[in-house]
Protein backbone atom coordinates (compact mmCIF):
# COMPACT_ATOMS: atom_id res chain seq x y z
CA UNK A 1 0.00 0.00 0.00
CA UNK A 2 1.31 2.93 -1.21
CA UNK A 3 1.31 5.65 2.05
CA UNK A 4 3.36 8.91 0.44
CA UNK A 5 0.81 11.42 -0.22
CA UNK A 6 1.85 14.22 -2.04
CA UNK A 7 0.32 17.14 0.01
CA UNK A 8 -0.92 17.62 3.34
CA UNK A 9 -4.80 18.79 2.05
CA UNK A 10 -5.12 14.91 0.31
CA UNK A 11 -3.76 12.93 3.49
CA UNK A 12 -6.38 15.12 5.60
CA UNK A 13 -9.14 14.34 3.01
CA UNK A 14 -8.66 11.05 2.95
CA UNK A 15 -7.79 10.41 6.78
CA UNK A 16 -9.81 13.04 8.89
CA UNK A 17 -13.20 13.02 8.46
CA UNK A 18 -16.82 14.54 10.57
CA UNK A 19 -17.55 13.58 13.51
CA UNK A 20 -13.71 11.86 14.04
CA UNK A 21 -11.58 11.46 17.15
CA UNK A 22 -8.26 13.32 16.69
CA UNK A 23 -5.68 12.94 18.72
CA UNK A 24 -2.73 15.86 18.28
CA UNK A 25 0.01 18.08 20.28
CA UNK A 26 0.94 14.74 21.57
CA UNK A 27 4.34 15.93 22.39
CA UNK A 28 3.37 18.82 24.12
CA UNK A 29 5.28 22.35 23.37
CA UNK A 30 6.67 20.97 20.47
CA UNK A 31 5.85 19.11 17.41
CA UNK A 32 2.28 20.87 17.12
CA UNK A 33 0.79 19.66 13.81
CA UNK A 34 -0.61 23.39 13.33
CA UNK A 35 -0.46 22.90 9.04
CA UNK A 36 -2.85 19.87 9.39
CA UNK A 37 -4.61 22.26 12.09
CA UNK A 38 -4.88 24.64 9.13
CA UNK A 39 -6.08 21.91 6.60
CA UNK A 40 -8.42 20.42 8.92
CA UNK A 41 -10.16 23.81 9.16
CA UNK A 42 -9.90 24.91 5.34
CA UNK A 43 -11.22 21.22 4.66
CA UNK A 44 -14.45 22.47 7.08
CA UNK A 45 -14.62 19.01 9.08
CA UNK A 46 -17.09 19.13 11.69
CA UNK A 47 -18.47 17.69 15.00
CA UNK A 48 -14.64 16.53 15.71
CA UNK A 49 -13.42 15.07 19.18
CA UNK A 50 -9.86 16.33 20.18
CA UNK A 51 -7.38 14.24 22.21
CA UNK A 52 -4.36 15.21 23.30
CA UNK A 53 -2.87 16.49 27.08
CA UNK A 54 -1.94 19.91 27.01
CA UNK A 55 -3.44 21.64 23.46
CA UNK A 56 -1.09 24.90 23.37
CA UNK A 57 -3.24 26.72 20.82
CA UNK A 58 -3.94 24.33 18.58
CA UNK A 59 -7.19 23.18 20.06
CA UNK A 60 -7.89 26.72 20.62
CA UNK A 61 -7.50 27.55 16.61
CA UNK A 62 -10.53 24.57 16.27
CA UNK A 63 -12.44 24.95 18.81
CA UNK A 64 -13.17 28.67 18.20
CA UNK A 65 -13.32 27.81 13.69
CA UNK A 66 -16.42 25.65 15.24
CA UNK A 67 -14.69 22.28 13.75
CA UNK A 68 -15.39 20.81 17.66
CA UNK A 69 -17.87 19.18 19.41
CA UNK A 70 -16.11 17.44 22.06
CA UNK A 71 -12.67 17.67 24.01
CA UNK A 72 -10.73 15.16 25.51
CA UNK A 73 -7.63 16.96 27.36
CA UNK A 74 -5.89 17.77 30.68
CA UNK A 75 -5.32 21.62 29.41
CA UNK A 76 -6.62 23.80 26.46
CA UNK A 77 -5.38 27.37 26.29
CA UNK A 78 -2.35 29.10 25.11
CA UNK A 79 1.15 28.12 27.47
CA UNK A 80 2.62 31.48 26.29
CA UNK A 81 -0.46 33.50 27.41
CA UNK A 82 -2.58 31.13 29.46
CA UNK A 83 -6.24 31.18 28.93
CA UNK A 84 -7.57 29.99 25.32
CA UNK A 85 -10.47 32.58 24.16
CA UNK A 86 -11.62 30.38 21.51
CA UNK A 87 -12.06 27.14 24.46
CA UNK A 88 -13.58 29.88 26.80
CA UNK A 89 -16.29 31.15 24.20
CA UNK A 90 -17.09 28.00 23.52
CA UNK A 91 -17.46 26.85 27.06
CA UNK A 92 -18.61 30.16 28.42
CA UNK A 93 -20.86 31.22 26.42
CA UNK A 94 -21.54 28.36 23.53
CA UNK A 95 -19.83 30.35 20.55
CA UNK A 96 -19.60 29.87 17.87
CA UNK A 97 -21.17 26.53 19.29
CA UNK A 98 -21.22 24.33 22.46
CA UNK A 99 -18.61 22.10 23.21
CA UNK A 100 -18.50 18.90 25.57
CA UNK A 101 -15.45 18.74 27.85
CA UNK A 102 -14.02 15.92 29.73
CA UNK A 103 -11.10 17.05 32.15
CA UNK A 104 -8.45 14.84 32.25
CA UNK A 105 -5.06 15.27 34.25
CA UNK A 106 -1.76 14.60 31.86
CA UNK A 107 -1.62 11.10 33.54
CA UNK A 108 -5.27 10.27 33.07
CA UNK A 109 -4.97 11.17 29.55
CA UNK A 110 -1.90 9.32 28.80
CA UNK A 111 -3.28 6.01 31.07
CA UNK A 112 -6.39 6.39 28.49
CA UNK A 113 -3.91 5.85 25.15
CA UNK A 114 -1.78 3.63 26.73
CA UNK A 115 -4.20 1.66 27.51
CA UNK A 116 -5.67 1.19 23.69
CA UNK A 117 -1.92 0.95 22.94
CA UNK A 118 -1.82 -1.93 24.96
CA UNK A 119 -5.34 -3.29 23.97
CA UNK A 120 -6.40 -3.42 27.66
CA UNK A 121 -10.08 -1.86 28.96
CA UNK A 122 -8.57 0.52 31.15
CA UNK A 123 -5.24 1.11 33.46
CA UNK A 124 -5.39 1.54 37.12
CA UNK A 125 -3.76 4.34 38.73
CA UNK A 126 -3.78 6.33 42.69
CA UNK A 127 -3.56 9.74 40.56
CA UNK A 128 -6.46 12.36 40.62
CA UNK A 129 -7.53 10.61 44.05
CA UNK A 130 -9.46 13.31 46.52
CA UNK A 131 -9.99 15.55 43.56
CA UNK A 132 -12.84 16.93 41.62
CA UNK A 133 -11.48 15.57 37.85
CA UNK A 134 -12.18 11.95 39.18
CA UNK A 135 -15.43 12.46 40.13
CA UNK A 136 -18.58 11.29 38.50
CA UNK A 137 -16.10 11.00 35.73
CA UNK A 138 -17.44 9.21 32.65
CA UNK A 139 -14.35 7.28 31.89
CA UNK A 140 -12.88 7.45 35.11
CA UNK A 141 -14.14 4.94 37.70
CA UNK A 142 -13.00 3.77 41.45
CA UNK A 143 -12.07 -0.36 41.73
CA UNK A 144 -11.06 -2.26 44.15
CA UNK A 145 -7.49 -3.97 43.43
CA UNK A 146 -8.13 -7.92 43.09
CA UNK A 147 -4.81 -8.13 45.25
CA UNK A 148 -6.25 -6.16 48.45
CA UNK A 149 -4.59 -3.15 48.30
CA UNK A 150 -5.78 -0.01 48.66
CA UNK A 151 -8.78 1.54 46.52
CA UNK A 152 -7.43 2.18 42.80
CA UNK A 153 -9.09 4.53 40.05
CA UNK A 154 -9.40 2.92 36.44
CA UNK A 155 -9.16 5.17 33.44
CA UNK A 156 -10.76 3.65 30.64
CA UNK A 157 -8.82 3.35 27.03
CA UNK A 158 -9.18 6.17 24.57
CA UNK A 159 -8.90 4.86 20.70
CA UNK A 160 -8.49 7.91 18.73
CA UNK A 161 -9.99 7.58 15.21
CA UNK A 162 -6.88 9.61 13.91
CA UNK A 163 -3.66 10.75 15.25
CA UNK A 164 -1.89 12.93 13.99
CA UNK A 165 1.89 13.59 14.88
CA UNK A 166 4.73 15.47 13.47
CA UNK A 167 8.33 13.94 13.17
CA UNK A 168 11.40 14.86 12.04
CA UNK A 169 11.95 12.47 9.23
CA UNK A 170 10.17 9.75 7.89
CA UNK A 171 10.24 6.50 5.19
CA UNK A 172 7.68 6.34 2.39
CA UNK A 173 6.36 3.60 4.70
CA UNK A 174 5.62 5.99 7.19
CA UNK A 175 8.86 4.45 9.63
CA UNK A 176 9.05 7.86 11.76
CA UNK A 177 12.46 9.01 13.31
CA UNK A 178 11.43 11.53 16.72
CA UNK A 179 13.76 12.96 18.59
CA UNK A 180 13.50 15.07 21.82
CA UNK A 181 10.48 15.46 23.88
CA UNK A 182 7.84 12.25 23.01
CA UNK A 183 4.91 13.35 25.16
CA UNK A 184 1.55 11.18 24.54
CA UNK A 185 3.47 10.88 20.78
CA UNK A 186 3.88 7.07 20.99
CA UNK A 187 0.94 5.86 22.54
CA UNK A 188 -1.35 8.03 20.24
CA UNK A 189 0.36 6.31 16.98
CA UNK A 190 -0.06 2.96 18.58
CA UNK A 191 -3.53 3.41 20.15
CA UNK A 192 -5.11 5.03 17.09
CA UNK A 193 -7.27 3.48 13.90
CA UNK A 194 -4.96 5.75 11.48
CA UNK A 195 -2.50 7.84 12.14
CA UNK A 196 -0.87 10.65 9.72
CA UNK A 197 2.90 11.27 9.82
CA UNK A 198 3.74 14.42 8.94
CA UNK A 199 7.73 15.20 8.43
CA UNK A 200 10.15 18.01 7.68
CA UNK A 201 12.34 15.51 5.52
CA UNK A 202 11.41 12.09 3.25
CA UNK A 203 14.61 10.10 3.95
CA UNK A 204 15.28 7.06 2.25
CA UNK A 205 14.31 3.73 4.36
CA UNK A 206 18.62 2.75 4.85
CA UNK A 207 18.68 6.02 6.94
CA UNK A 208 15.35 4.56 8.95
CA UNK A 209 16.95 0.97 9.11
CA UNK A 210 20.38 3.01 10.46
CA UNK A 211 19.36 3.87 13.72
CA UNK A 212 16.25 1.57 14.38
CA UNK A 213 15.99 2.54 18.24
CA UNK A 214 14.79 6.36 17.09
CA UNK A 215 12.29 4.65 15.07
CA UNK A 216 8.88 5.88 17.55
CA UNK A 217 6.60 4.92 15.00
CA UNK A 218 6.73 1.75 12.85
CA UNK A 219 5.08 2.17 9.45
CA UNK A 220 2.72 -0.68 9.42
CA UNK A 221 0.73 1.39 11.51
CA UNK A 222 0.71 4.81 9.67
CA UNK A 223 -1.80 5.46 7.01
CA UNK A 224 -0.81 8.55 5.60
CA UNK A 225 2.85 9.88 5.53
CA UNK A 226 3.16 13.66 4.10
CA UNK A 227 6.55 15.87 3.77
CA UNK A 228 6.04 19.40 5.45
CA UNK A 229 8.69 20.89 6.24
CA UNK A 230 7.69 23.55 8.94
CA UNK A 231 4.52 22.09 8.95
CA UNK A 232 4.54 22.50 13.31
CA UNK A 233 5.41 26.29 12.99
CA UNK A 234 4.99 28.10 15.19
CA UNK A 235 5.87 25.31 17.67
CA UNK A 236 9.73 24.00 18.06
CA UNK A 237 10.91 21.24 16.44
CA UNK A 238 14.62 19.96 17.40
CA UNK A 239 16.87 20.37 15.03
CA UNK A 240 14.73 21.76 12.77
CA UNK A 241 12.78 25.21 14.47
CA UNK A 242 12.93 27.56 16.87
CA UNK A 243 9.22 28.02 18.72
CA UNK A 244 8.38 31.37 17.67
CA UNK A 245 6.88 32.69 20.90
CA UNK A 246 5.78 36.01 18.95
CA UNK A 247 3.24 34.21 17.20
CA UNK A 248 1.61 32.60 20.17
CA UNK A 249 1.52 35.70 21.79
CA UNK A 250 -0.01 37.34 18.98
CA UNK A 251 -2.63 35.09 18.39
CA UNK A 252 -3.19 35.56 22.32
CA UNK A 253 -4.06 38.57 21.80
CA UNK A 254 -6.00 39.15 18.79
CA UNK A 255 -8.03 35.88 20.10
CA UNK A 256 -9.45 37.97 22.81
CA UNK A 257 -12.36 39.14 21.00
CA UNK A 258 -14.50 36.80 17.82
CA UNK A 259 -13.51 39.45 15.91
CA UNK A 260 -9.98 39.30 16.01
CA UNK A 261 -10.13 35.76 15.56
CA UNK A 262 -11.89 35.89 12.69
CA UNK A 263 -9.45 38.13 11.18
CA UNK A 264 -6.61 36.08 12.21
CA UNK A 265 -8.52 33.03 10.99
CA UNK A 266 -9.17 34.82 7.56
CA UNK A 267 -5.24 36.27 7.10
CA UNK A 268 -3.57 32.81 8.83
CA UNK A 269 -5.92 30.14 7.32
CA UNK A 270 -8.95 30.60 4.76
CA UNK A 271 -6.66 32.95 2.64
CA UNK A 272 -3.87 30.59 1.91
CA UNK A 273 -3.90 27.45 0.26
CA UNK A 274 -1.58 25.25 1.85
CA UNK A 275 1.77 25.80 4.36
CA UNK A 276 4.17 26.91 1.99
CA UNK A 277 2.22 29.89 1.55
CA UNK A 278 1.67 30.05 5.26
CA UNK A 279 6.19 29.99 5.45
CA UNK A 280 5.64 32.72 2.23
CA UNK A 281 3.33 35.17 3.84
CA UNK A 282 5.68 34.58 7.42
CA UNK A 283 8.20 36.41 5.00
CA UNK A 284 11.67 34.84 4.15
CA UNK A 285 13.33 37.19 7.57
CA UNK A 286 10.81 35.37 9.73
CA UNK A 287 11.11 32.18 8.11
CA UNK A 288 15.68 31.93 8.64
CA UNK A 289 15.06 33.69 12.18
CA UNK A 290 13.24 30.44 13.25
CA UNK A 291 14.80 27.90 10.94
CA UNK A 292 18.04 25.84 13.32
CA UNK A 293 21.38 26.04 11.26
CA UNK A 294 23.54 24.78 13.72
CA UNK A 295 24.40 21.59 14.05
CA UNK A 296 24.35 19.55 17.61
CA UNK A 297 24.88 15.59 16.42
CA UNK A 298 24.67 12.62 18.44
CA UNK A 299 27.55 10.25 18.75
CA UNK A 300 26.93 7.23 15.68
CA UNK A 301 25.90 4.45 17.63
CA UNK A 302 27.22 0.76 16.17
CA UNK A 303 24.89 -1.65 15.05
CA UNK A 304 27.52 -4.15 13.56
CA UNK A 305 27.02 -7.56 13.81
CA UNK B 1 25.17 48.18 48.79
CA UNK B 2 22.21 45.77 48.94
CA UNK B 3 20.69 44.94 45.52
CA UNK B 4 16.98 45.44 44.69
CA UNK B 5 15.69 42.64 43.42
CA UNK B 6 11.86 42.03 41.83
CA UNK B 7 9.46 40.12 44.05
CA UNK B 8 9.37 37.20 40.98
CA UNK B 9 13.14 37.10 41.75
CA UNK B 10 12.57 36.77 45.89
CA UNK B 11 9.52 34.27 44.85
CA UNK B 12 12.03 32.14 42.68
CA UNK B 13 15.21 32.43 45.73
CA UNK B 14 12.46 30.92 48.01
CA UNK B 15 11.22 28.06 45.49
CA UNK B 16 14.86 27.03 45.25
CA UNK B 17 14.98 26.75 48.45
CA UNK B 18 12.84 24.29 49.00
CA UNK B 19 15.02 21.71 46.82
CA UNK B 20 16.85 19.56 49.08
CA UNK B 21 20.66 18.46 46.94
CA UNK B 22 20.22 14.87 45.43
CA UNK B 23 16.62 15.13 45.40
CA UNK B 24 14.30 14.18 42.34
CA UNK B 25 12.28 17.03 41.65
CA UNK B 26 9.16 16.91 39.46
CA UNK B 27 10.02 20.56 37.69
CA UNK B 28 7.20 23.22 36.66
CA UNK B 29 7.56 26.19 34.41
CA UNK B 30 8.12 29.68 35.18
CA UNK B 31 9.26 30.26 38.23
CA UNK B 32 10.26 26.61 40.00
CA UNK B 33 12.22 26.18 36.22
CA UNK B 34 14.34 29.22 37.22
CA UNK B 35 13.72 27.64 41.45
CA UNK B 36 15.32 24.47 39.76
CA UNK B 37 18.69 26.56 38.35
CA UNK B 38 18.99 28.14 40.93
CA UNK B 39 19.03 25.62 43.54
CA UNK B 40 21.61 23.14 40.87
CA UNK B 41 23.80 26.48 41.00
CA UNK B 42 23.60 26.71 44.36
CA UNK B 43 22.56 24.24 47.14
CA UNK B 44 21.71 20.79 45.11
CA UNK B 45 24.07 20.25 42.93
CA UNK B 46 22.95 16.85 42.31
CA UNK B 47 19.33 17.34 41.93
CA UNK B 48 17.45 15.70 39.09
CA UNK B 49 14.56 17.26 37.57
CA UNK B 50 12.04 15.31 35.93
CA UNK B 51 9.52 17.37 33.19
CA UNK B 52 6.29 15.71 32.36
CA UNK B 53 6.71 16.22 28.68
CA UNK B 54 9.29 13.40 28.98
CA UNK B 55 12.71 15.32 30.08
CA UNK B 56 15.05 14.80 32.94
CA UNK B 57 17.55 16.58 32.98
CA UNK B 58 20.53 17.28 35.98
CA UNK B 59 21.54 20.82 34.68
CA UNK B 60 19.85 24.17 33.74
CA UNK B 61 19.33 24.71 30.01
CA UNK B 62 22.02 26.59 28.75
CA UNK B 63 19.76 29.37 27.43
CA UNK B 64 16.48 30.79 28.35
CA UNK B 65 13.36 28.78 27.63
CA UNK B 66 9.93 29.71 27.14
CA UNK B 67 8.42 26.20 27.68
CA UNK B 68 9.63 23.12 28.77
CA UNK B 69 9.58 21.66 24.99
CA UNK B 70 12.03 24.63 23.57
CA UNK B 71 14.90 22.90 21.96
CA UNK B 72 17.37 24.47 24.79
CA UNK B 73 15.49 22.22 27.23
CA UNK B 74 16.35 19.46 25.35
CA UNK B 75 20.14 19.83 24.55
CA UNK B 76 22.46 18.76 27.43
CA UNK B 77 19.21 16.71 28.76
CA UNK B 78 20.25 13.32 30.38
CA UNK B 79 17.10 11.24 28.55
CA UNK B 80 14.05 12.37 26.66
CA UNK B 81 11.41 9.76 27.17
CA UNK B 82 7.61 10.13 27.37
CA UNK B 83 5.11 11.37 29.59
CA UNK B 84 3.81 8.16 30.90
CA UNK B 85 7.27 7.22 31.79
CA UNK B 86 8.06 10.51 33.90
CA UNK B 87 4.39 10.42 35.46
CA UNK B 88 5.32 6.27 36.34
CA UNK B 89 8.21 7.45 37.76
CA UNK B 90 6.31 10.00 40.24
CA UNK B 91 3.28 7.02 40.75
CA UNK B 92 5.77 4.62 42.19
CA UNK B 93 7.21 7.30 44.72
CA UNK B 94 10.64 8.61 42.93
CA UNK B 95 9.60 12.27 43.24
CA UNK B 96 10.72 13.88 46.30
CA UNK B 97 9.13 17.39 45.65
CA UNK B 98 6.89 19.35 42.92
CA UNK B 99 6.28 22.63 42.06
CA UNK B 100 2.04 23.61 41.40
CA UNK B 101 0.54 26.47 40.82
CA UNK B 102 -3.24 27.41 40.77
CA UNK B 103 -5.83 30.40 40.48
CA UNK B 104 -7.53 29.59 43.83
CA UNK B 105 -6.61 28.14 46.90
CA UNK B 106 -7.94 27.45 49.70
CA UNK B 107 -6.83 25.89 53.26
CA UNK B 108 -6.66 22.50 52.75
CA UNK B 109 -4.11 23.43 50.03
CA UNK B 110 -6.76 22.09 47.27
CA UNK B 111 -6.05 24.12 43.81
CA UNK B 112 -8.61 24.83 41.30
CA UNK B 113 -7.50 25.63 37.94
CA UNK B 114 -10.55 24.24 35.95
CA UNK B 115 -13.35 26.54 36.98
CA UNK B 116 -14.68 29.34 39.27
CA UNK B 117 -17.64 31.46 39.43
CA UNK B 118 -16.63 34.09 42.14
CA UNK B 119 -16.41 36.94 40.20
CA UNK B 120 -20.12 36.02 39.60
CA UNK B 121 -19.78 34.79 35.95
CA UNK B 122 -18.22 31.74 34.97
CA UNK B 123 -15.15 31.53 33.63
CA UNK B 124 -13.17 28.52 32.57
CA UNK B 125 -9.70 28.12 33.29
CA UNK B 126 -7.09 25.74 30.97
CA UNK B 127 -7.22 22.68 33.38
CA UNK B 128 -4.55 20.49 35.14
CA UNK B 129 -2.08 19.96 33.08
CA UNK B 130 -0.03 17.86 34.95
CA UNK B 131 -0.88 19.78 38.11
CA UNK B 132 -3.26 17.00 39.66
CA UNK B 133 -0.90 14.38 39.05
CA UNK B 134 2.08 16.24 41.07
CA UNK B 135 -0.38 17.53 43.46
CA UNK B 136 -1.57 13.48 44.32
CA UNK B 137 1.49 11.55 43.89
CA UNK B 138 4.54 13.79 45.23
CA UNK B 139 6.30 13.21 48.08
CA UNK B 140 5.81 16.81 49.08
CA UNK B 141 4.40 19.81 47.03
CA UNK B 142 5.37 23.55 47.02
CA UNK B 143 2.70 25.52 45.55
CA UNK B 144 3.26 29.13 43.94
CA UNK B 145 -0.08 31.80 44.26
CA UNK B 146 -0.53 35.41 43.58
CA UNK B 147 -1.56 36.57 47.16
CA UNK B 148 -5.10 38.09 46.54
CA UNK B 149 -8.12 37.80 48.33
CA UNK B 150 -10.23 36.32 45.15
CA UNK B 151 -7.61 33.96 45.12
CA UNK B 152 -7.72 32.95 48.45
CA UNK B 153 -11.20 31.41 49.13
CA UNK B 154 -12.54 28.96 52.33
CA UNK B 155 -13.94 26.88 49.45
CA UNK B 156 -12.70 26.44 45.56
CA UNK B 157 -15.18 25.79 43.42
CA UNK B 158 -13.54 22.95 42.03
CA UNK B 159 -10.58 20.95 43.29
CA UNK B 160 -8.21 20.40 40.32
CA UNK B 161 -4.91 19.33 42.50
CA UNK B 162 -6.27 18.10 45.75
CA UNK B 163 -4.50 19.22 48.75
CA UNK B 164 -4.24 17.28 52.03
CA UNK B 165 -8.02 15.03 52.56
CA UNK B 166 -8.06 11.78 54.69
CA UNK B 167 -7.02 8.58 53.30
CA UNK B 168 -4.39 10.41 51.20
CA UNK B 169 -1.55 8.05 50.51
CA UNK B 170 1.26 10.27 50.62
CA UNK B 171 3.11 13.40 50.43
CA UNK B 172 0.77 16.89 50.20
CA UNK B 173 1.46 20.53 50.10
CA UNK B 174 4.41 21.33 52.37
CA UNK B 175 5.04 25.16 51.44
CA UNK B 176 3.24 27.92 49.60
CA UNK B 177 5.46 30.78 48.27
CA UNK B 178 3.05 33.79 47.58
CA UNK B 179 3.59 37.35 46.42
CA UNK B 180 3.21 38.42 49.86
CA UNK B 181 5.07 35.80 51.97
CA UNK B 182 6.33 31.81 52.54
CA UNK B 183 3.73 29.90 54.50
CA UNK B 184 3.82 26.50 55.66
CA UNK B 185 1.31 23.54 54.98
CA UNK B 186 1.67 21.04 55.96
CA UNK B 187 -0.22 20.45 59.03
CA UNK B 188 -3.33 21.09 57.17
CA UNK B 189 -3.55 24.53 58.48
CA UNK B 190 -1.35 27.60 56.71
CA UNK B 191 0.90 29.27 59.19
CA UNK B 192 3.48 31.77 57.66
CA UNK B 193 6.75 31.32 57.85
CA UNK B 194 8.11 34.50 56.63
CA UNK B 195 6.70 37.71 54.67
CA UNK B 196 8.63 39.70 52.67
CA UNK B 197 10.28 42.68 53.09
CA UNK B 198 8.11 45.02 53.70
CA UNK B 199 5.16 42.98 54.03
CA UNK B 200 3.03 43.31 56.99
CA UNK B 201 0.64 41.00 58.97
CA UNK B 202 -2.52 42.76 58.08
CA UNK B 203 -1.71 42.70 54.38
CA UNK B 204 -1.37 39.28 53.97
CA UNK B 205 -4.83 38.85 56.44
CA UNK B 206 -6.80 41.33 54.09
CA UNK B 207 -5.13 39.14 51.34
CA UNK B 208 -6.15 35.54 52.65
CA UNK B 209 -9.98 34.90 52.42
CA UNK B 210 -9.41 32.37 55.11
CA UNK B 211 -7.83 31.49 58.60
CA UNK B 212 -4.00 32.29 58.48
CA UNK B 213 -2.01 31.93 61.16
CA UNK B 214 0.83 34.68 61.51
CA UNK B 215 3.56 35.01 64.75
CA UNK B 216 4.06 38.56 66.27
CA UNK B 217 7.69 37.46 65.99
CA UNK B 218 7.26 36.03 61.84
CA UNK B 219 10.90 36.84 60.39
CA UNK B 220 11.37 38.74 56.85
CA UNK B 221 12.01 36.13 54.08
CA UNK B 222 15.90 36.31 53.78
CA UNK B 223 16.17 38.52 50.43
CA UNK B 224 18.49 36.76 47.29
CA UNK B 225 21.71 37.31 47.74
CA UNK B 226 24.26 38.57 44.50
CA UNK B 227 25.27 35.47 43.63
CA UNK B 228 21.33 34.60 43.58
CA UNK B 229 20.46 37.18 41.69
CA UNK B 230 23.21 37.01 39.29
CA UNK B 231 22.59 33.55 38.54
CA UNK B 232 18.32 34.52 37.75
CA UNK B 233 19.56 37.26 35.59
CA UNK B 234 21.68 35.54 33.86
CA UNK B 235 18.58 32.68 33.39
CA UNK B 236 16.16 35.29 32.84
CA UNK B 237 18.57 38.19 31.25
CA UNK B 238 14.95 39.91 29.77
CA UNK B 239 13.12 39.61 33.23
CA UNK B 240 10.09 37.63 31.02
CA UNK B 241 9.52 35.02 34.02
CA UNK B 242 10.68 37.41 37.07
CA UNK B 243 9.46 41.09 36.31
CA UNK B 244 10.38 44.81 35.62
CA UNK B 245 13.37 45.47 37.45
CA UNK B 246 13.50 48.68 36.66
CA UNK B 247 9.91 49.10 38.39
CA UNK B 248 11.28 46.83 41.36
CA UNK B 249 7.88 45.03 40.45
Amino acid sequence: VKKLRPSLAEAVAEQVHDGDAVALGLALESGIPFAAVHEIIRQQRKDLTLIGPISDMAFDQLIAAGRVAKVIAAWVGNVAGGSGYGFRRAYEQGQPRRIVMEDHSNFTVGLALKAAAMGLPYLPTFTGLGGDIVRGHPRIRPIDDPFDGPALLAVGAIKPDVAIVHVQRADASGNAHLWGNLGLTVEAAYAARRTIVVCEEIVADDVIRSDPNRTMIPGFLVTAVVEEPGGALPSSVQGYWRRDFETFLRYHRLSKTADGYQSWLKEWVLDLPDRAAYLRHMGDAAVEHLRVNDRRLAAAANFAP
Amino acid sequence: MIATYTRKELMVVAAAREIRDGEVVFVGMRLPLLGFGLAKATHAPTAVGLFENGVIRDRPAEAFIYTMGDPSNIVGAIACLGLNDVMSLLQQGRVDVGFIGGAEIDPNGNLNTTRTSSSGSLVRLPGSGGGADIASLAGRTVLIMEHEPRRFRERVDYITSPGHFPGRRRGGPATLITTLGVFDLSRGQVRAVSLHPGVTAAQVRDATGFTIAIDDSVPATTPPSTDELGYIRRADPEGFWTGDRRKGE
